[in-house]
């Protein structure tokens, strides 16, 4: 049983009345198939909330002005009304809770309703498996390694290091942890292969089908076409965790790499939450929404709930709310796999009105959804369910920035355009993505990134600076290849100074 | 609360400070921010301060949206947009203190020394301490029987069915305090502007922003201040602040009317040997005739300068002005060391000035 409090005050555990109330919705929520890790719940005053949340949830973190200046940022938010955090889990094991004190009885119960919503989420969504449940003493000792090394090179100087790793904490592959990347574990040798290096042991009448020998010349041509194009080269392929190839290969002091890896380790940790967000908010909402209005609320507490339910699923003009779309998805789901509306008869079925009529009692919604929670992230879960249909009601368009008036104009109200543009949001988080092309550029120990240009220019003002800052990682010059105003574009960093080869942006100093 | 924000905000608020000693040229001479004072802090208005990273422009990627609108209609609720790095910015509220602090390190300002043989301290004693020892009159009981408790609860005889405390001599406590000089200089700055025809609007602005830089340094300098305000064409009258930036007058310049009115306003609130006095006097240099410049140099000479810790005069420039009351000062107080000139043409010059003017450490 964790008793210990994460604050370093007296514990301030659930009051009677709603330890009560928390027994009874964890066993409501069991009983609907809902299986959380154990979740301790705390009571916090705003201050307290502000400054854990600021801390991006977890109580200790390594000493730097980013959290001031989040925290700062809270407290005024909620001192001026303009935003108040109802409450904040943390995916750990146990998962630890925060509650702000002074909401209303209603609300905590709406709180821990979704507050068990993602600890099920976080115990049983596949992206989240390779997640360190004891992230907590992980960012404990983070802090305190990151202390002593202040302590042996000073505060300032650590300061300054933390900073430069942060620039370039987005520069990660938030695949890594579910694949090998690293094809083979014998890198290609041209010298050596032959077709008969392709071939698959068979018995002597399957011979001729399984190892055709065409086939094997194709394919010991297309490995050697491969191995001579990445003989002598470094990395072999281009390397999507610019992060850890600069960890590995950088030159940096012992005191520089550890805190390179700490910044690592925790933007690796949180790079799953940044990929299920609407998935996870949206199965949070959909519990609350279910167990208050089924079985939890009063009637005294219907108008308070829907008040405040309503402003958590609100949908502000011109934005999306993940909230609100992965909780009409999960409902959408649910509802045409209870109707049969899925599978190959539905898709094929040109007739809108058999269509809008359709009904087979299938009663598979609830296992579908819990099915979709296991397996998805938010760019698999949008690209299967998102529907036409649902685009429709939802009312979603897409927008673009309009050069002329200045102004964010409505591009399309498309189907494929908005789905597109949906996925590519989400599956970039809206960053570029951004690889290591080349280790030893120049054969002078160089390194060189290559920006995969989508049509949309990196921002040069930050990308100088971020260069800057990987140029003393690296120890070396580095160099960005991208594209500036659809033309190629070079920028370099030796470090010192910053030149820029490519055609002059337009409207910009 | 002892988790260790506190620490990571004060590192925040030293890169604010940062920001602001930096760009402190800019705000000396654009006056955004003293609009927005407030009693004790400014708000500063920084560029967003942020880590860098590789992203996309702003106006590059577009997005998803929801709700009205036909196609090529403006996106409800999107504002203006911008696309530079650190297009977000903020305001930062910096202490009336912090902001003084930073202008004395970026123009070396010495700190002033107090004029006069004695100090006015006054001494204010503070009951903050708990002594062993003390005149039963300030017996702190709550602490004595505290005392007396955990002396009996380590002795073992404390008996919570029968709660009796009696305290012994050593458990007494007795409220203690701690005496405490405080320096009472007190200090008045008279403002003297020139509000004749010549002065235009760009003038009076800056004039603005001396003064209130003026007055968040001395604020910082004296443990109380307090502030007048002359107008002048060819008669002086006091004002209040609000007046003195706004008011628009005409006609012509006797500045010996105005040093006629510093001098009684000194005589009647300020006796020079109570208070460290400054004048600043604003004007385009223009006088109405050489027999008042002589006047007003004697009025300066034999009563206003013998009370004041300084005198400072701001010549700022106009299209009217001649600029000629600056050479008679100038040749009348050239090594007198109470008297500051300074020539401020442009906004740009205002820091130039304010180092001057306060550079002297009187």
């Amino acid at each position: 049983m964790p008793t210990e409090t994460l604050l370093s005050r007296a514990p301030r555990s659930l009051p009677p009345n709603l330890e009560e109330q928390r027994q009874r919705i964890l066993a409501i929520a069991k009983r609907h198939g809902l299986d959380t890790f154990e979740t301790v719940f705390e009571m916090c005053d705003y201050d307290e909330i502000n400054m854990i949340a600021a801390y991006g949830g977890f109580p200790v973190r390594y000493p730097h002005w980013r959290w001031g200046m989040e925290y700062q940022q809270m407290a005024k938010g909620y001192e001026y009304g303009l935003q108040k955090i109802y409450e904040l889990v943390i995916n750990t094991s146990p998962s630890y809770a925060y509650l702000l004190d002074n909401n209303a009885f209603v609300d905590q119960k709406l709180v821990m309703a979704h507050v068990y919503g993602h600890v099920d989420f976080f115990k049983n969504n596949c992206w989240f498996q390779h997640t360190n449940r004891k992230m907590l003493d992980q960012m404990a000792n983070h802090a305190r390694r990151v202390r002593r090394i202040a302590d042996r090179v000073g505060e300032s100087t650590t300061e300054a290091w933390l900073d430069i790793c942060l620039s370039v904490d987005n520069l990660i592959d938030p695949y890594l942890t579910h694949i090998r990347r690293d094809r083979l574990d014998d890198p290609l040798d041209a010298d050596v292969l032959t077709p008969e290096s392709f071939r698959l042991p068979a018995r002597h009448h399957m011979e001729s089908y399984i190892n055709p020998p065409a086939v094997l010349r194709r394919e010991h041509e297309q490995a050697a076409a491969i191995a001579a194009h990445t003989q002598g080269h470094f990395p072999e392929s281009p390397v999507r965790d610019v992060l850890g190839f600069v960890l590995t290969h950088g030159r940096m002091e012992r005191w520089q790499s550890d805190i390179l890896s700490i910044i690592r380790d925790e933007a690796y940790y949180f790079a799953p939450q940044g990929q299920t967000k609407i998935m996870n908010e949206g199965w949070a909402s959909y519990w609350h929404t279910k167990l208050m209005t089924e079985e939890i609320l009063d009637d005294s507490e219907v108008i308070d709930y829907a008040d405040h339910h309503s402003g958590t699923v609100l949908m502000r003009p011109g934005q999306i709310n993940p909230y609100k779309i992965g909780l009409e998805l999960y409902r959408d789901i649910e509802r045409r796999w209870n109707r049969g509306q899925f599978g190959k008869d539905w898709l094929e079925c040109d007739d809108a009105v058999a269509k809008r009529d359709w009904f087979k009692e299938t009663n598979l919604g609830k296992a579908k959804i819990f099915e979709v929670r296991k397996t998805h992230n938010d760019v698999t879960f949008l690209d299967t369910f998102l529907t036409e249909d649902f685009c429709k009601r939802a009312g979603l368009f897409t927008y673009e920035f309009d050069k002329k008036s200045g102004e964010y104009l409505v591009d399309s109200r498309e189907f494929a355009a908005v789905k597109e543009k949906l996925l590519f949001m989400i599956g970039s988080r809206g960053q570029p993505r951004v690889h290591v092309t080349d280790g030893n550029h120049a054969n002078r120990g160089e390194l060189e990134l290559t920006h995969a240009h989508e049509g949309m220019d990196i921002q040069l003002e930050w990308a100088q600076q971020t260069l800057g800052n990987l140029a003393k990682l690296w120890g070396r010059p580095v160099h960005l290849k991208t594209m500036v105003d659809e033309k190629p574009a070079m920028l370099h960093h030796d470090g010192t100074t910053f030149t820029y080869d490519g055609p002059k942006p337009k409207g910009k100093a | 609360m002892p988790l260790n924000i506190e620490q990571d905000l004060q590192r925040f608020r030293n890169i604010v400070k940062g920001r602001v000693r930096g760009d402190l040229k800019k705000f000396m001479s654009n006056g955004e921010m003293i609009g927005k004072q407030g009693e004790k802090f400014v708000k500063i208005p920084l560029p967003e301060i942020n880590i860098p990273r590789l992203r996309y422009g702003k106006n590059e990627t577009g997005g998803v949206g929801q709700g009205e609108g036909q196609d090529g209609e403006k996106v409800p609720g999107e504002g203006e947009a911008g696309d530079q790095a650190g297009e977000h910015g903020f305001d930062a509220e910096v202490s009336l203190e912090e902001l003084a602090e930073i202008l004395a390190e970026e123009l070396s300002l010495p700190r002033i020394e107090p004029r006069g043989k004695k100090q006015l301290a006054s001494v204010h004693d503070r009951y903050t301490g708990i002594a062993r020892v003390g005149p039963n009159s300030l017996r702190h009981t709550r602490r004595t029987y505290q005392a007396a408790l955990k002396r009996q609860v380590a002795a073992g005889v404390w008996n919570p069915d029968r709660p009796v405390l009696i305290p012994t001599k050593d458990d007494m406590r007795f409220r203690s305090w701690k005496s405490k000089q405080e320096p009472q200089s007190s200090a008045a700055i008279l403002y003297v502007m020139d509000v004749s025809g010549s002065m235009g609007k760009e003038q009076k602005e800056i004039v603005r922003l001396e003064a209130f830089w003026i007055d968040t340094w001395l604020k910082a300098n004296y443990k109380h201040l307090e502030t007048r305000f002359i107008i002048h064409d060819a008669v002086a009258k006091e004002v209040d602040r609000e007046t003195f930036f706004r008011v628009k007058e005409s006609g012509g310049t006797l500045i010996s009317s105005a040093y006629a009115l510093v001098e009684s306003l000194i005589r009647e609130h300020y006796p020079p040997d109570e208070w460290n006095l400054y004048v600043f006097q604003f004007s385009d240099g223009d006088n109405w005739s050489t027999s008042d410049t002589r006047s007003c140099m004697e009025l300066l000479r034999d009563r206003i300068l013998p009370t004041v810790n300084l005198f400072a005069y701001g010549q700022v420039e106009s299209e009217y002005g001649s600029g000629q009351f600056l050479q008679d000062i100038a040749a009348a107080f050239n090594d007198d060391e109470r008297v500051v000139i300074s020539r401020i043409p442009d906004r740009d010059a205002i820091m130039g000035s304010i180092r001057d003017f306060l550079g002297k450490g009187r």
